[in-house]
Order: structure tokens, then sequence, then C-alpha cells
């Protein structure tokens, strides 16, 4: 329990320092590391396999991909001129109402006494693939389906026309 | 309680060792490299430290320690100081799920597995922990602030994920076989059956050359040595690093060779299982058998680095147009041919009523069916070339 605590306020201060880092690069290292956080939230809950997956498409792939995107931009162009006051009204309502949603949804919630048919094998990847491909075979199949269908995009756009300019 | 003390403490000394075993083989690989190009090369190689050039190493790790530690003026120094110690932690992590022997019987009813963690999905975190290497390079590259380690380091960022699709593939079909995520698991599968030829090398030859090639890509080793390549790019990612941080980087390259080559022979050459274990077994008792089997892990493992030494001294560098065209339109093509076969080749005994080497005979013919595709499809393609050159 100890534990727990410790863990959720690093994961909380890795995800405040991503929004409040000067630098961009220094907010994708810590996003990263928030996504570590998590992933140790996991092996807490017993589910080492959501624990590797996380790591391997969040840490591993996608905020790889994010870097790369960072590290091609001129940081010194890219200043974000700082809002106007209005701008940042806006933004502390939006934002205030959604913290207020947040708390009306789980202040209702049963979260019922953690005594459900909880194993030694319920979060791992056997258990796992059980349901997928038992319980929830068309849903599973379908999200491949919404992949596929991003992935022919993707190479799409990402095609070279002709007569286009060759770098 | 003093059951789980006794294993806590065995535990930790056997972590401590495998450490250290992994740094000296890692020291000495750099020796063994030198040893191997001279030989390759007919020369003498190291031969003024010690006997032999033995010590070399250590005059190496000197060398490196007394030179001038320069840190780039407007880089990011804390990322600059930071990033090659996460790439040597990156490549000592990998070796945590690698079972280097069976069970050692401690005294008392207590045995101890000789492997960090048992973990059930013990390939993913190999898996995880390569994918996480890119952040040594890429963010070591960039904190530099030189034009040729950005660039080093976003080609070494690209080389790595696209091989990495590869090398995951060729690991389903393992999976597939195995039916289990768990490297212990997947060594004892191999273990049964008669000595080396229920090893996975047999029935996954396709699986096994996808992946060493995506080993050699992920270590950036040569051919895929474009990162560092001097030719085009001074000396790639680590250009502005030097002294012990320029060390690490070079480390954590012969480190990850090391542990490849253990994740090599855990995945196809049945990990610690060697010829006639249980006849050793049975003869000298269970340690003795699983420390054999910790040498006969470490020997193949060694082997590998050899092989990994030997290709650099064969093999020049490919381009890095030719990288990405093997990588992506030569290796995942294959490799998703190879989940597929290696279905028919778990579904056919099974429902024909054959024996189990019928399995490795179709995983075999795999190749042939693969050799037969590829003629036809470069004759099609060559043939359209031609067609759109005369236009």
């Amino acid at each position: 329990m100890n534990f727990w605590y410790f863990l959720t306020a690093l994961t909380l201060l890795s995800a405040l320092m991503v929004v409040f880092a000067k630098n961009p690069i220094h907010s994708v290292l810590y996003l990263v590391f928030t996504f570590f956080c998590i992933s140790g939230h996991y092996v807490l809950l017993n589910a080492q396999f959501l624990m590797a997956v996380n790591i391997i498409v969040y840490a591993g792939a996608i905020m790889v991909l994010f870097l790369f995107v960072i590290m091609m931009l001129d940081l010194r162009k890219n200043v974000p001129e700082s809002k106007s006051n209005l701008t940042k009204l806006a933004g502390a309502v939006l934002g205030g109402t959604l913290l207020v949603v947040f708390i009306a949804a789980t202040r209702h919630m049963n979260l019922g006494n953690g005594s459900g048919a909880i194993g030694a094998q319920t979060g791992m990847v056997e258990s796992l693939g059980m349901i997928l491909y038992k319980d929830y075979l068309l849903p599973f199949e379908l999200v491949s389906v919404l992949f596929f269908v991003a992935m022919v995009g993707a190479v799409m756009l990402g095609k070279r026309e002709a007569g286009e300019r060759n770098f | 309680m003093e059951i789980t003390s006794t294993l806590f403490a065995a535990k930790a000394i056997y972590i401590g060792l495998i450490f250290a075993i992994t740094l000296g083989v890692a020291a000495y690989s750099t020796y063994g490299e030198r040893i191997v190009a001279a030989w390759m090369q007919d020369r003498v190689g190291p031969d003024r430290a010690g006997p032999f050039g033995i010590f070399q190493p250590l005059a190496d790790a000197v060398k490196m320690f007394m030179k001038e530690d320069f840190i780039p003026a407007n880089s990011s120094k804390w990322l600059f100081i930071a990033w090659p110690c996460l790439s040597m932690l990156t490549a000592l992590l990998t070796s945590a799920v690698v079972p280097f022997g069976d069970k050692l019987d401690l005294g008392g009813g207590i045995e101890m597995d000789l492997q960090g963690i048992d973990v059930n999905i013990g390939i993913l975190w190999v898996f995880g922990i390569v994918s996480l290497g890119v952040y040594g390079i890429l963010v070591g590259g960039w904190a530099s602030n030189n034009k040729y380690s950005l660039l080093g380091a976003i080609r070494a960022a690209s080389q790595n994920i696209s091989y990495e699709l590869a090398m995951g593939l060729s690991i389903i079909a393992i999976l597939m076989m195995t039916g289990s995520l768990s490297t212990k698991v997947i060594v004892e599968t191999q273990q049964n059956g008669a000595g080396f030829l229920s090893w996975n090398i047999w029935s996954q030859p396709i699986g096994f050359v996808i992946f060493i090639v995506c080993a050699f890509a992920e270590c950036n080793r040569t051919p895929f040595d474009l990162p560092e390549c001097e030719t085009e790019l001074i000396g790639g990612y680590h250009t502005e690093y030097s002294s012990m941080k320029l060390g690490f980087y070079l480390f954590s390259e012969y480190i990850n060779m090391f542990v490849s080559g253990a994740v090599m022979a855990t995945l196809y050459f049945g990990g610690y299982d060697y010829p006639f274990n249980e006849v050793v077994e049975a003869q000298f008792g269970q340690n003795i058998a699983a420390l054999v089997g910790v040498g006969a892990l470490m020997g193949k493992a060694l082997f590998f680095v050899f092989v990994f030494m030997w290709v650099r001294w064969t093999l020049p560098r490919f381009r890095y147009d030719q990288l990405m065209n093997l990588g992506w339109t030569g290796l995942i093509p294959i490799s998703m041919f190879n989940v597929v076969w290696t279905g028919l080749s778990i579904l056919i005994p099974t429902t024909f009523n054959l024996p189990a080497w019928a399995s490795i005979v179709v995983s075999w013919s795999g190749i042939g069916v693969l050799l037969i595709g590829l003629i036809i499809y470069h004759g099609a393609t060559s043939k359209k070339k031609t067609v759109a050159l005369a236009h």
C-alpha cells in the first residue's frame, strides 16, 4: 500500500511535469516516464501482459515517433505566443467544468468492496486471451479492421504522387 | 522465513554474478573483436598489454577514463550525461528474463531457478526493453546539439523501429509453437525429445534467419551500422561524446551483442539444454547438470558473439535505402509468411495424424515455397520494369 502511494505520487508528479516543462523534448521524456509509472500500476494490479504491452506500444513506439517529429521542428521558431486573457479564461472554465463532471461521475460510483472473483490468474495473459478470443471475439476483430483501415490511410497519405518534388 | 531469506540471498548473489559476467564478457568482447579482426586480416592484433594482450580491455578502460570529458556548449547538459547511462541500463535489463540454467538445489529443500525473474511474459519483456533502447541513441544524439549526431540518431531510431517489427513477427512463430510467453517454458519445451533434435531451429529455419538479421540491425552492427557511418556522418550519434560517455555507448553495444546471443540461444538453440543432459543428471546430480547447462548457454551465446564479429569483418555496409527496403519489403513479408506457414506446420500433423517429424518436413518445405514464390514474383516485377523502361 505504501508503495502504491509512492508510485501514484510519482505518476502525478511526472504527468504534471509534462505540462509544465518548457522544452518539448523534456515534456516527451516526462510522458515516457509517466507511462512507466502507469506500467508499474499494472504490475501492482497483477496485469503483467498489459504492463509489457504498454511499454512496447506507448513508450517504445508511439513516443519515439513523437520525439522524431519534435526533433525535426525548429524549436526556437515555434515558441507559442502567450495567449490572450480571454483564451485563458475560456480554458480555465472548460477545465473546471471537466473537473466538476469527473467529480460528479465518480462520487456516486459503486466501487464494490473488492471481494469479486479475483484469483492469481486474473490479469495473466492466458485468461486475457481466453476472454478476448471467446467472449469478445467480434469487437476484437472489428478493432483489427479499424487498425487496418488506419494503416492503409497512412500509406496512402505517405505515398509520393507523380510529379511531386523528390527531396 | 529461513527459506525465503536463503532464497533471497542466493538470488541476490546470482543476479550479481550475472551482472558481473555480462560486463566481463562485454569487456572481453572488445578484446575478442580485435583478435578476430586480426585473424581475419592476417595481422597479429593486440599483443602489448600482458601475455597475448589479455589486459587490453583494462588498458582501454584506463584510457577512456583518463581522456578529457567534454560537454559541448548549448547542449542539453543533463540529457547529454544521463543518456549514455540509460543506454547501458537498457542493454543490461534484458538479461533479467533469460534463463541461464535449470534449477539449483541449495539443500534443505530449497530450489532456485537460475533465472532473474520468471515472469509469464518473459519474451515480451525482452521486446519491450529492446524497443526502449532507441531512446538511448535518439535523445543522446539530440542532446549533443550537432547536425551529424541528430542525423545519426534519427537514422538509428528509424532503423530500430523498422527491424523491431520483423523481429516481433519472427518471435510470434516461436510463441505459436510453444504456446507460452515465458522464456523458461520456451526452453523446457525444447528439452523434450532426443537431444538437440528438438531445438526450435529445426522447425523455425526461416524465423531464425529473420531474427538474426534483425538482431544485427538492433545492435547497430555491420552490415547495419549506418547510425555511426563515419564516411557520411563523421561518427553518427556519438560524434560529440568523449571519454567514458563514449565508452558507455560502445560498451552497451557489446552487452547487447552478448544478451541477444543469449536470447537467440534461448529461443532457437534450446537455451541451457545440451545433449545427454539426463545422463549427466543421473551420474553427477542435479547441481552439476544445471551448471553444465549454464556453461552450454554461455558457449552458445559466445558463439553468436563470434558470428557478430565474423560478419563485421566479412560484409560491407548497406546503403540506407537498401536497409529500409530489406526491412520493410523483404523481412516483414517473409516473416508474415513464416507465421502462416508455422500455423500450417502445426495443423497438418494433427489433422492427418502424422508423426511429429512431419511438422519439421512441412516447415523446411516452407523455404522451397518461399524461394519459388520469390522467383515468380521477381520474374513478374522485372518484366514490368523492362516494360516501363521501354515506354
